[in-house]
């Protein structure tokens, strides 16, 4: 930056950042080398100095705070969240990974299984398939509870491949429902024949019935997730307990195959671009971030038209031709936010429930606190 | 994102891959051709097979004929040999072997060996003549995949019947059910003059000499300027002039004349001419009269030995038994003498001339089938021998009956022999003086790269422990032989090495043929030459195999025409014609065990090969031999390179260029061809890598789930390197990889990273990374005894006091493949009978036997898994029962992973997903590495790796990082790669805007992110982790045990002593070294100041030296402390103790 004498700096008006200063709290600099003003001011009196009040204002966080959805798909959803500090996007984002329960199968009950997938193996790849099962209607289940309708959900497996016949592909499609749950039974109930025997869980009803699971039967997500293949001869036949978890027990408990989000970019251009260099500005971005716009007389200038492409691989300021005239930046209080759901729930969903655990951490804080 | 982004790359076909061509004509092609025809072990199995076929033969044909030597007429006489399949008697009925039948049920992969024989028999006094054929001698062990195994020329599809994996090399034995390996052995070359300086200094020249009569040493050395002969058979060093004298070359002149005209030999020669005179040793009466005074004695020699002359038999049958003496002419050897003396004297005037024994051209590799051909004659003579001997005590027998010579040979001999030299490694060959340790080994099946690195791996003759760095060092002539990179650590440093990935190792061939084609060509035979001619300038003498043959006087002309008639295939492609313009010699070498690659052939710097002979090859219309029929390649050995000029690419070629390499990246080994881009790395990073990568976890072989080893470790989703090497194609690294392709960003984090340690994704590891299962095997056996008991397997118990150790056995008393095994579980529940020795009549009652279950000894917390149980029948027709006990691990904190550039590094901590920072694409890494890794590594290739496994995921293409491989189109460029990570969106260095995961907001710099792929190593956490707090302790001293799988105690040593005495803490000394060791109370007289006891009847402590308990002190002491008391007392020594008031 150029050295600048203090007094020939321009005045600043009353209440009021300086622009470069109001530049680094908006923005991040990502200069060539690396990024520079990446943290947020916190401190409410960070610019008391200056006259500026940094406290969170809530009427201002109202008026600012905007969500535009700008891509909702069946699986994942793309949105603005404007307005908010990175910490609560942030916040969002842990709790979209890593605190949002759903089911996955936990328990692996094996009768037999005889394909070259080992035991731990197969339970292991079961456990990851994502189950289409809304997990707000089960309970956890803890260590000593029963396995009940409430808690568990109950899928068969039984595949064989006959002798002399091809090979087979177990997909999970072939993970079978039991809403009655499980049918394999307690060995030591033996004895009691008059009652039903006594199976691995213990349902009152069956699932069929409760909430509207007739109309939408539980089963994976996806119908073409390989689990094992079988050669003539070799058999599968197991029984899956799927239970209540989150994501940060273990990964299969993700509703989310991944949830991120980035600062929206904000591409400048300092100074105009004109003729060859605004076409060579424009051939550099691999992302067509730039564009040119006529100004009559066969003139052209370089414009920035899509600058939210912008990928930041930073070709644009790789070589001193444009370092000076184009600034990358990333708006620090806007966030493309997106959700890429495992289809448990529908991303938009997620992110409600996301909302929601958030509000329940903070009226506990609130609680402690009084 | 583990596997995700990976998954879908595979589907990528190679073809297109291929596609790319070059401005030179692509000889790449010629490789994978190459490998077909010669493969990887090519050189073991050419050996074996070359035994089978034509040394075992000549073997027998040389001892064809075994004669009584009591009854001259009775005699057998051998009339061929062959091998036969693989088999073996099973209830006297021959079976098939298949290799993996080998393995699981711990036989012998043997062959018999046939003889067709004709013999003298004899039946009530009359002899007759008999032949028969298909007589069995013995077995031989037979080396997978050669010409004699069950495997030889199967395809894919039978040697999956057989359960064989297609991509197994072979090369390898299976003895006893272990697979052993021969390692070739490194020597020096036989029969050759080698000129070097002894320990004082001394110029010597020296000829190891070896036929297959007799085996010696000859050293000729300059001692204080007068030149001696040292022999083994000569109790000092004996005058080279006498010995001269001695051979008829009785006049000086002459031998002055053979060292040729210039003056300075002569005057050389002089002062050892002068000493022989000073002996009185003028004629060669007077010469043999005077050796046979320096004879060795106490040797036994024969009554005609004697009657001839010791010193006489010596100088015909030992010194330099390499020349043949025919008829007493000795004028071969004295020739050969000259120019030995000649070569020692240039070496004097010129220190250049001395031979360097680091000299891969003065190397011989010894393989297996040379090994086995020894083996096989010193058995097969001794086989021999030994019927002769009992035949002759048979026939001296006065009353005989029926006689019949041929079940004499029919001796276990040869296949116990055998058997037991591989599997022990001992090779103890008396008839050749030959005493070697550790030959053969256990192939490694750790991983695929270290079964295949063990093929190739060179072992060296010399003793490990000597400290020179010569031997050790990199040798200019290794290039393209032997790999650069791939030597251990350590000890053995520099001194075993590994072939290069084209090498080819010789065999012997037949040099009769060539002998009579140098003739033909116009060499003047040795025998017609005067002494003034041998070293005549302007003509070159002709040498074959370290025979001097004769001179020729224009030796250009007799090279180019050999080599064109090597090329045109009427001599062998093997040998080697090598002109010595420094010695005036032309080599031609036949011999077994020459390293020698093949090259391309250029005229006048212009490649023979052409774009349309590719294209030939491409459509499959030629192959590698008749690249070699045709003369386009041809084989140099390391000799033959000095006469050639290598041009590295065919557009650097010059007009003198003779021939022109394959490709640049086959002078690497196959351990060091799976590093991507090793020529940007520090050297010593590469070696690490090749030691490395032969302890990484994936995949064995095809048949993995299928062995019985005592330990495996898999990898449970092992992916093929996103990043590959074409050395990795051609040996099938893609198909059973070792490792998985990790998204790694290199950043500091959380401060458990320092050290090498990595930070990990624990999603990731949730979602399979670096998961592995660990094998291992259990073995029971069902015994049968003398006395017809033999053990049984019951039912087990289902209820009672051992239910609950019983609960995983199934209703057979074998646990059942599936359920899980805790330690004290019994897993056969096996009864043995109490009385092993004499037999039982009748029923045995049920007290007969006692119950000898085996009960599971695993870590505690490790929740293992019965896999498969197999029944076997074992050597002595035992039923064997062998468990695979599995185990699946995910990866914990102090695991330990390496990339493919020797950067180890532990697992430092795992880190929640959330917390991790992700990139403005949501790509989390799956681990997280040190920057400071690198500046003191400088290992650069794992950077390119990083760019181009990150190109490859984003266009779709695997990339390439092939050694050297840039000009040839073999390794992608780094500004290809960076052109195609902008393209896609990233920056041009491979650096990523990243997000923190914990506060969100963007780093303070671009964080360099990528796939790299990452190697697990066997070495894990749960395998060591240890510590004890009280525990076993030994017997004899009372001391905690040491060691880990004794659940020993943690030792404080002598260090740790020194220290705690310098910091002064001495209860803490105290507690340790007594309180929490040994500590034993002991009854100390004060009178004598020896031991008491303390006799608890009496409630009083006895001396019983003193015989009373007057004086009596009782005393803590380390029990160590005491015993050594009492072993001193037992050697007459007593120690005591004088006590005084504390």
């Amino acid at each position: 930056m150029e050295k600048v004498s203090v007094w020939d700096l321009p005045d600043v008006p009353e209440g009021q950042l300086p622009s470069h200063i109001q530049l680094q709290r908006t923005r991040v600099h990502c200069n060539p080398d690396a990024p520079t003003h990446t943290e947020n001011v916190q401190y409410s009196g960070a610019y008391s100095s200056v006259g500026v009040d940094n406290s969170l204002q809530l009427e201002q966080f109202r008026k600012n705070f905007r969500v535009e959805v700008i891509r909702l798909g069946k699986e994942d959803m793309e949105f603005d969240m404007i307005g908010v500090d990175p910490s609560l996007a942030n916040a969002f984002r842990r709790i979209l990974i890593a605190e949002l329960p759903t089911m996955a199968i936990e328990k692996v009950l094996i009768a037999n299984n005889t394909s070259v997938v080992q035991d731990e193996v197969l339970s292991h790849r079961l456990g990851l398939i994502p189950i289409n099962a809304d997990p707000r209607l089960f309970d956890y289940k803890s260590e000593n509870d029963d396995p009940k309708e409430n808690n568990t959900i109950v899928f068969k497996l039984h595949v064989r491949c006959e002798r002399g016949g091809p090979r087979l592909t177990v997909k999970s499609d072939q993970l079978k429902w039991l809403p009655n749950g499980s049918e394999f039974s307690l060995e030591t109930s033996a004895a009691k024949s008059t009652a039903k025997p006594k199976t691995y869980t213990t349902f009152h009803t069956s699932q069929e019935t409760l909430h509207d699971f007739s109309k939408k039967p539980i089963a994976p997500c996806h119908p073409d997730i390989i689990l094992s293949k079988l050669g003539p001869g070799q058999e599968i036949e197991l029984e899956a307990h799927a239970v209540k978890g989150m994501g940060k027990t273990h990964a299969k408990w993700s509703p989310v195959a991944t949830a991120w989000y980035r600062m929206l970019p904000e591409v400048v251009l300092l100074q105009q671009v004109e003729d060859e260099r605004a076409e060579k500005l424009v051939k550099t971005c691999p992302v067509n971030v730039f564009d040119i716009e006529d100004v009559g007389k066969g003139k052209k200038r370089a414009i920035v038209a899509r600058p939210r492409g912008c990928t930041l691989c930073r070709e644009c300021i790789r070589e001193d031709e444009f370092k000076q005239d184009v600034a990358l930046r990333r708006v620090k209080d806007h966030f493309i936010f997106t959700i890429e759901s495992t289809g448990a729930l529908p991303p938009e969903v997620l992110f409600t429930e996301a909302v929601k655990i958030l509000e329940d951490k903070c009226e506990r804080v609130i609680t402690e606190l009084s | 994102m583990v596997a995700k982004e990976n998954e879908q790359d595979v589907g990528i076909d190679k073809q297109f891959l291929a596609a790319p061509v070059k401005s030179a004509v692509d000889k790449f092609q010629l490789l994978p051709e190459f490998l077909k025809v010669r493969g990887l072990v090519k050189q073991h199995l050419d050996s074996f097979n070359y035994f089978v076929r034509t040394g075992m033969k000549n073997i027998v044909r040389a001892n064809k004929e075994i004669r009584s030597t009591v009854d001259k007429n009775v005699y057998l006489r051998y009339k061929s040999v062959r091998i036969g399949e693989p088999s073996v008697v099973v209830n006297s009925v021959m079976d098939q072997l298949s290799p993996h039948r080998c393995r699981l049920s711990d036989i012998t992969y043997a062959a018999p060996i046939y003889v067709d024989i004709e013999y003298v028999t004899e039946s009530n006094g009359k002899k007759s003549t008999a032949t028969k054929s298909d007589v069995i001698i013995g077995k031989m062990p037979i080396m997978l995949r050669s010409c004699c195994c069950l495997l030889y020329g199967k395809d894919e599809e039978e040697l999956a019947r057989l359960g064989e994996c297609p991509l197994d090399p072979g090369g390898y034995f299976i003895v006893k059910g272990t697979e052993k390996v021969i390692l070739i052995q490194e020597q020096l070359s036989k029969n050759r003059i080698i000129i070097d300086t002894d320990k004082k200094g001394c110029v010597q020249a020296s000829v190891m000499s070896s036929t297959e009569a007799r085996k010696s040493k000859t050293v000729i050395v300059m001692e204080k300027e007068k030149i001696y002969l040292s022999l083994n058979q000569f109790e000092k060093k004996v005058p080279i002039m006498a010995v001269m004298k001695a051979m008829g070359m009785e006049s000086d002149q002459e031998v002055v004349q053979m060292l040729g005209r210039d003056p300075r030999y002569g005057a050389l020669l002089l002062p050892s001419i002068e000493e022989c005179a000073s002996h009185h040793v003028y004629t060669q009466q007077e010469a043999l009269e005077f050796l046979e005074g320096k004879v060795a004695k106490s040797r036994f020699y024969s009554a005609s030995v004697e009657k001839e002359g010791r010193a006489m038999v010596i100088l015909r049958d030992v010194f330099v038994a390499n020349i043949p003496v025919r008829e007493n002419n000795f004028r071969l050897k004295c020739m050969y003498v000259a120019v030995m003396l000649r070569r020692m004297m240039e070496a004097i005037i010129n220190k250049d001339a001395m031979d360097d024994k680091d000299y891969v051209g003065n190397k011989r590799l010894e393989l297996s089938g040379q090994l086995l051909s020894l083996l096989f004659e010193d058995l097969f003579k001794t086989l021999n021998e030994e019927a002769v001997k009992e035949v002759d005590a048979f026939l001296n027998k006065p009353s005989r009956s029926r006689f019949d010579f041929s079940t004499y040979i029919t001796r276990g001999r040869i296949t116990v022999g055998l058997e037991r030299a591989l599997s022990t490694g001992n090779w103890d060959v008396k008839r050749f003086r030959m005493n070697r340790k550790g030959m053969t080994q256990v192939v490694a099946r750790l991983s695929f790269i270290g079964t295949l690195g063990m093929m190739t791996r060179i072992q060296p003759q010399f003793e490990k422990s000597r400290k020179v760095s010569g031997p050790r060092a990199l040798q200019p002539s290794q290039w393209g032989m032997l790999c650069p990179c791939d030597t251990p650590e350590g000890e053995a440093c520099g001194l075993v090495k590994n072939l290069a990935l084209m090498t080819h190792v010789t065999t012997d061939q037949e040099e009769g043929p060539i002998i009579s084609l140098c003739y033909c060509l116009g060499v003047e035979d040795l025998e017609l030459l005067s002494g003034e001619e041998l070293h005549a300038p302007n003509s070159y003498l002709i040498i074959l195999n370290g025979l001097i043959l004769g001179k020729h006087r224009r030796p250009k002309q007799f090279a180019q025409a050999m080599r064109k008639l090597r090329r045109a295939g009427k001599i062998g492609e093997f040998i080697s014609i090598f002109v010595n313009e420094k010695q005036h010699c032309l080599y031609i070498a036949s011999d077994g065990g020459r390293v020698c690659r093949p090259l391309v052939i250029a005229d006048r710097g212009v490649s023979r090969i052409k774009e349309h002979h590719m294209k030939e090859l491409k459509d499959g219309m030629r192959n590698f031999d008749s690249f070699l029929r045709e003369g386009l390649i041809e084989y140099l050995d390391v000799n033959e390179e000095n006469n050639a000029l290598i041009a590295l690419y065919e557009g650097e070629a010059t007009i003198d260029t003779t021939h022109i390499e394959i490709e640049p990246f086959t002078i690497l080994g196959v351990c060091a061809g799976l590093i991507p881009f090793p020529h940007h790395n520090q050297s010593p990073r590469n070696t690490y890598q090749c030691a490395m990568g032969k302890q990484a976890m994936g995949n064995i072989a095809y048949n993995q789930l299928c062995r019985m080893d005592t330990l495996i470790y898999l990898l449970v989703y092992p992916q093929r390197p996103l990043l590959t090497t074409r050395t990795i194609e051609l040996v099938g690294y893609d198909k059973l990889g070792a490792g998985q392709n990790a998204t790694v960003a290199v950043m500091s984090y959380s401060g458990y990273d320092i050290e090498d340690a990595i930070v990990m994704n624990k999603s990731s590891l949730d979602r399979g990374f670096g998961r592995c299962i660990v094998m291992k095997k259990l073995a029971a056996v069902h015994q049968k005894y003398a006395n017809n008991t033999s053990d049984r397997i019951i039912r087990p118990q289902r209820d009672g006091r051992n239910a609950e150790k019983m609960q995983i056995l199934d209703e057979d008393g074998l646990a059942a493949p599936g359920e899980i095994i805790r330690p004290q579980d019994v897993y056969i529940y096996k009864q043995s009978p109490i009385d092993t020795k004499n037999t039982i009549s009748g029923t045995v009652p049920e007290s007969f036997y006692k119950d000898s279950w085996q009960t599971y000894k695993g870590p505690e917390g490790e929740t293992a898994v019965v896999d498969r149980v197999a029944l076997s029948t074992d050597r002595n027709d035992n039923m064997s029962i062998t468990f695979m006990i599995r185990h699946t691990r995910r990866p914990e904190v102090g695991d330990k992973f390496s990339s493919r550039h020797g950067q180890k590094g532990v697992c430092g901590t795992i880190v929640q997903q959330e917390d991790f920072p992700f990139s403005e694409r949501g790509i989390c890494p799956d681990l997280i590495m040190n920057p400071h890794g690198f500046p003191s590594r400088m290992t650069v290739g794992k950077m390119i790796e990083l760019l181009g496994g990150k190109a490859g995921v984003s266009c779709g293409r695997f990339h390439y990082g092939s050694a050297f491989g840039e000009p040839s189109g073999h390794a992608d460029k780094v500004e290809v790669i960076s052109e195609t990570l902008v393209k896609h969106g990233f920056s041009y260095t491979g650096k990523d805007f990243i997000y923190s995961g914990i506060t969100g907001m963007p780093l303070q710099a671009y964080i360099f992110m990528g796939p790299i792929y990452y190697q697990k190593l066997k070495h894990m956490v749960l395998d060591k982790m240890h510590a004890r707090g009280s525990g076993p302790k030994v017997m004899m001293t009372r001391q905690p045990t040491e060691g880990r799988s004794r659940n020993g105690g943690l030792r404080v040593g002598e260090m740790e002593r020194d220290c705690l005495i310098a910091y002064g803490a001495s209860m803490l000394i105290y507690e340790r070294l007594m309180i929490s060791s040994d500590p034993f109370e002991v009854q100390v007289c004060r009178k004598c100041g020896l031991l008491g006891y303390y006799n608890s009847k009496l409630k009083a402590a006895i001396c019983s030296t003193c015989k009373d308990g007057e004086k009596i002190s009782t005393l803590k002491l380390p029990y160590a402390c005491k015993l050594l008391f009492q072993e001193l007392q037992s050697m007459n020594i007593v120690p005591r103790l004088q006590l005084t008031e504390a």
